[in-house]
């Protein structure tokens, strides 16, 4: 049953998620999404962004300067992810990651 | 004419006063940059007219009259980044790593010089082979492969060929470069619907790139501080010593003046837009702030001001 207009909704379902951020030299777009992809996230957003940091330097002025993945996982995926790129990428790329907790609204889609 | 009349020449075209414009730009910290996605979109436009023009030349030379020239390119192709990789180690004191990635971008081509080269002969009235433009791709592709096995041979590890060979093949320099050649031999004649859009404001394009060029190249001059003399030495040295080659090898192949002209500037000229990517991907523990700055900070602005007219000279000299 719809609510009467100006009283206050029914409260929404969330669900805590992790959001997991990744800040990376644009030449590694594609491998990164393949990344987050095979370690089970069921989607991603990817912005295109500037940035400093101890690294500096990027490999091509054409491929952009950084881009910015983002992604909405389980708590596990998560912990997979940041496990592959501490493999792969951190020693030799510019790199940042990071997890935050983040309530979600149809939280199942992501799982 | 005299030397230094076609120095003087180079010097005051519209292309080498914006890459001067762009450079005094980032000096004096103003702005001025091209937008990012008009920087990518330029570059798209001037790859595909490169390959277009060359493509519609190709069509139109005899078998015979390329197939020598075509050699040569392969043959400098695989031999140039052995001798800059063991001048980098042996002179340079290098790690190998850094060695060979510095050498991939010597072994391959900068295509911006190649047409700056092209603007200049035309500027001066010195035909050359239009088909040099295919002869790109050629330098190009087994350079950097090359130069990535002489990494992997002496540090045998991570390298993905698979990776490696699909991002130099298929790249979008190259393969903006190889589908505007295919385009502009399959379409012949009938290539001149595009003109009005590929050649007739192809310098305007250029300038407008070149402008771009001095602000990114300028601010790899802090750089400089760090890189050392033998970098430096190595970025100003490499563009004369493979230039010269190249205008010998140009002239063994039967180039004409213009030709070898362009050539020895093809082989001088150091890559920075599709070595520095595969070689980021294939060799990711080279110092990416080496092979860049000698490239695109020294070699690049070199080979634009005084390279070219020099490699003219040298071109002149063994055809005379």
């Amino acid at each position: 049953m719809r609510s009467p207009a100006g009283s206050t909704p029914d409260p929404v379902q969330t669900v805590v998620l992790k959001r997991v951020t990744i800040v990376a030299e644009a030449v590694l777009e594609q491998r990164l999404i393949a990344l987050i992809r095979d370690c089970g996230a069921k989607g991603w957003t990817l912005l295109d962004c500037r940035g400093e940091g101890s690294r500096g330097v990027r490999a091509s002025e054409w491929e952009g300067a950084n881009v910015k993945l983002e992604t909405l996982v389980a708590s596990a995926v998560a912990d997979t992810i940041l496990a592959r790129l501490v493999r792969d990428y951190f020693e030799h790329f510019a790199v940042v990651a990071y997890v935050q907790d983040v309530r979600v609204v149809r939280g199942d889609k992501y799982i | 004419m005299e030397t230094f009349e076609l120095a003087r020449l180079n010097l005051t075209s519209p292309m080498v006063l914006g890459f001067a414009l762009g450079i005094v730009a980032a000096l004096v910290k103003s702005d001025l940059k091209l937008p990012e996605a008009l920087h990518a979109g330029l570059s798209v436009y001037l790859l595909l007219a490169i390959g277009i023009k060359g493509g519609v030349e190709l069509g139109k030379a005899p078998l015979a009259e390329i197939s020598a020239p075509l050699l040569v390119t392969l043959g400098i192709g695989l031999a140039s980044p052995i001798w800059c990789y063991a001048a980098l180690r042996g002179l340079g004191r290098f790690s190998a790593v850094d060695a060979a990635a510095i050498a991939a971008h010597y072994g391959s081509v900068s295509v911006v010089t190649f047409t700056a080269c092209g603007t200049f002969l035309d500027a001066v009235g010195v035909a050359y082979e239009g088909f040099m433009s295919a002869l790109v791709a050629f330098l190009e592709v087994p350079a950097i492969v090359v130069a990535i096995f002489l990494a992997r041979r002496s540090t045998p590890s991570t390298t993905r060929w698979n990776e490696t060979l699909r991002e130099v093949v298929f790249g979008k320099s190259n393969l903006l470069l190889l589908g505007g050649v295919a385009i502009g031999a399959l379409a012949g004649p009938a290539a001149e619907q595009v003109k009005p859009f590929f050649v007739d404001p192809f310098r305007g394009a250029l300038t407008l790139f070149l402008i771009d060029m001095g602000v990114i190249a300028a601010r790899r001059l802090g750089d400089l501080r760090t890189s050392g003399v033998r970098l430096v030495a190595f970025a100003l040295g490499a563009p004369l010593v493979n230039g010269a080659i190249g205008a010998w090898a140009g002239e063994l192949a039967g180039l004409s003046v213009g030709g070898t002209t362009v050539f020895a500037t093809m082989v001088a000229s150091a890559s920075y837009i599709a070595a520095p990517v595969a070689v980021r991907i294939a060799l990711p523990e080279a110092n990416p702030a080496l092979y860049l700055t000698s490239s695109l900070a020294v070699t690049f602005p070199f080979n634009l001001i005084v390279g070219i007219p020099i490699y003219h000279a040298i071109a002149r000299w063994l055809h005379a």
